[in-house]
């Protein structure tokens, strides 16, 4: 008696291209997929609740270990949003060094996604080559504030450390180097003939799509709406600089690996005209009060994450902790739309799909 | 010499000799294995900014492999409850028996050759192609999903590829007049057969990493989908045998890819001939193993689908052509 029944497969959590403990139901007929469902909560720390027993300084550092590849934004996202509600001005010195440090923070997260994701079509080289590189700006952070990943960098009024000596030479050195291994990414992988089979087409949603999945970042702009925070809504000083918005109409993987090196391009740009800019001297501190107490009502601000929009939303009552703090993870609401994507798809495509949406579970779970 | 040994009367001398030399090549396949993984750690290590091993052994961690070895050697031995156990058992010495038994045909030099039979290369290619059974029993025997998986994958990609391989050396085969490897070697003497048959070789090459299951033909233990793939259960020496199969699979395809296409043991040029054969077959050897090494460390993996219609639509039809246009060109001009 010959039965076909469909294969149960659990993708993760222990799994070595989910990008954390992720985990995936998939149901398969073969290799081909008939439905799959993401199970996700095995990071989850609670923040936004322990936020509500935590001064506003704080919270800081538990923001740095929502989105661990990129915890300048994440750092930067709660500060503004006190900042905004307590109507605090930054001195100039301060702006710019928040700028740089999330500039950097973007590029050395767009490197790991550009080299985790080739790490996943069974390309291991590119992997180290780009860890080298953001080794680099590892460094040039930990100079500027003490730690490698977990930065707890930023404080409500400014930054917590001025730049070391000879820092802006070294950010500006950083520049040219970053850019001429940016074309040996190219040549060594855009143009590759079986990388080009594995992402072209592949994972491909409608302009339409990503807006009622509510999808941002290079996930958004891949399908070509031209939507970018850091223009469309310029919060800190980023009307100060010349960049573009790189967006793309293909939606699909490859379209989402160049938007990605794309805007590592872009983030040059504005690093090397923020050192050029920048200050001689002045304070990195506004005058704060010693308790931060945020003034009652309510806030809501919104910033651009190399993963999309970040939004932090406070509710005071007037107490030097917050009533409630909710926090708009980027990775959480693009993964949404992976169920969707994944059906009809073989798992070899499940593993370049996934990677494309370049989720980061510590932000996912929270 | 060993021919002569093969045609005298059996006696107890010539049975030790003839068992003494078959020891001296298991150690020098061995010494490959041993110093070809190694030798890949190095290679992929410097082309990946690393150092490799360095600790064991010198700076150069000539030890490192051993110690793996006595490691794999003193693991304790895991069969999954669910297994089906003759069979998971069965497995890894079903893919490694056939490793060792190809080797009997391959002419290292003019004389240290096991058994120079009229089919050599037919020999070869048949006799690696039982590696696959055991593949997919331990895919199948594991009782894992994603074993088995890998186990379905390895099964059909060894088929589609095994084609393309056949078909490719035919060029050679009809250039040649003759399946004796020995002989193959010795028609190279005026010129490769990489210079009179370039498609095939490519063909033959590209075939040849998808039968070793290297980068970019390594979807039945593709790391990032199926974790391990076919093996995902093996621990310890059972293991290590698939492992060492793999690495003598390495061997035996260089050393025919060096034997049919590269002219063996064969100068370059005849001024050259004072230098033994066996250093230029050790030399032509190890470029064939080093561009193995080179393209794993460079190139992503196919999709299992792409691989599928590579192998049928690009590489077979390039085969076939190549097969008749060296039979018309064998027809006209020889």
């Amino acid at each position: 008696m010959i039965r076909t029944e469909e294969m149960l497969l659990n993708v993760g959590p222990q799994h070595p291209s989910t990008h954390g403990v992720f985990r995936l139901v998939v149901k398969i007929d073969g290799e081909i997929i008939t439905e799959a469902k993401p199970v996700i909560g095995y990071l989850h720390r609670g923040t936004e609740k322990l936020a509500e027993n935590l001064q506003y300084t704080q919270i800081i550092p538990y923001t740095d270990r929502m989105d661990y590849l990129s915890a300048m934004t994440n750092n930067y996202v709660i500060c503004h949003a006190v900042e905004t509600m307590m109507g605090i001005q930054i001195p100039d010195r301060a702006e710019y060094l928040r700028v740089l440090a999330m500039e950097l923070g973007r590029i050395a997260s767009h490197l790991v996604a550009w080299g985790t994701y080739v790490l996943d079509l069974g390309a291991t080289s590119p992997f180290i080559y780009a860890f080298r590189d953001r080794e680099m700006i590892i460094n040039m952070l930990n100079e500027l504030s003490g730690a490698r990943l977990t930065f707890n960098y930023m404080r409500v009024g400014g930054v917590k450390w001025d730049a070391p000596e000879g820092w802006i030479d070294r950010v500006r050195d950083f520049v040219p180097y970053m850019r001429e291994q940016l074309k040996g990414y190219h040549d060594l992988v855009s143009g590759n003939e079986i990388f080009l089979d594995r992402v072209k087409g592949v994972g491909r949603y409608t302009k339409e799509e990503a807006l009622q999945y509510s999808l941002s970042g290079p996930n958004l702009r891949s399908t070509g709406v031209k939507w970018d925070l850091r223009k469309d809504e310029p919060y800190s000083i980023y009307d100060r600089f010349d960049f573009d918005v790189p967006t793309s109409d293909e939606g699909d993987c490859l379209a989402r690996y160049h938007l990605r090196l794309q805007e590592i391009t872009e983030s040059l740009k504005i690093v090397e005209q923020a050192v050029q800019q920048f200050p001689a001297e002045g304070e990195i501190m506004a005058k704060v009060p010693k308790i931060i107490k945020v003034p009652k009502g309510e806030g809501f601000v919104r910033i651009e994450s190399p993963r999309g929009e970040i939004g932090c939303y406070i509710y005071s009552d007037g107490k030097k902790e917050p009533y409630r703090l909710k926090f708009r993870r980027p990775s959480f609401y693009n993964l949404q739309i992976l169920p969707k994507l994944l059906v009809g798809e073989n798992i070899a495509n499940l593993i370049a799909i996934l990677g494309a949406v370049d989720i980061v579970l510590g932000e996912v779970d929270g | 010499m060993i021919q002569d040994l093969l045609q005298s009367s059996p006696g107890l001398v010539n049975f030790g000799i003839f068992f003494l030399l078959g020891v001296i090549l298991l150690l020098v396949v061995l010494g490959f294995v041993t110093y070809g993984i190694l030798a890949e750690r190095k290679v992929m290590g410097y082309m990946q900014l690393r150092h490799g091993p360095n600790q064991l052994g010198g700076r150069f961690g000539l030890l490192q492999t051993v110690a793996d070895v006595l490691k794999l050697l003193l693991k304790e031995d895991v069969i999954p409850k669910a297994a089906d156990r003759p069979l998971f058992i069965l497995a890894p010495i079903i893919a490694f028996a056939p490793s060792f038994m190809v080797l009997a045909t391959l002419p290292f030099t003019d004389k240290f050759q096991f058994a120079d039979i009229g089919v050599g290369l037919l020999y070869y290619i048949s006799i690696s192609g039982l590696t696959v059974f055991g593949m997919l029993l331990g895919g199948w025997a594991s009782n894992n999903k994603y074993a088995l998986l890998g186990g379905m994958r390895a099964a059909a990609q060894m088929i589609s590829y095994e084609i393309p391989l056949v078909m490719s050396v035919l060029g050679v085969i009809l250039l040649a007049g003759s399946l004796n490897l020995n002989d193959i070697v010795m028609q190279q003497k005026h010129g490769w057969f990489i210079l009179l048959q370039p498609i095939g070789f490519i063909v033959f090459f590209i075939a040849s990493i998808a039968e070793l299951n290297r980068t970019p033909f390594d979807l039945p233990e593709s790391e990032n989908e199926l974790v391990a793939g076919y093996f995902v259960e093996y621990a310890g020496f059972r293991w290590a045998f698939f492992m060492l199969s793999e690495y003598v699979y390495v061997f035996g395809m260089s050393t025919l890819i060096t034997v049919i296409f590269l002219g063996g043991w064969l100068a370059p040029f005849a001024f050259l001939s004072f230098i033994p054969g066996a250093v230029w077959f050790a030399l032509k050897f190890c470029l064939v193993v080093f561009v193995y090494f080179w393209i794993r460390s460079t190139l992503p993996r196919f999709r299992v689908d792409k691989l599928m219609e590579f192998g049928w639509k690009v590489l077979l039809p390039i085969a076939l052509a190549n097969i008749f246009l060296t039979a018309v060109i064998k027809s006209l001009f020889f």
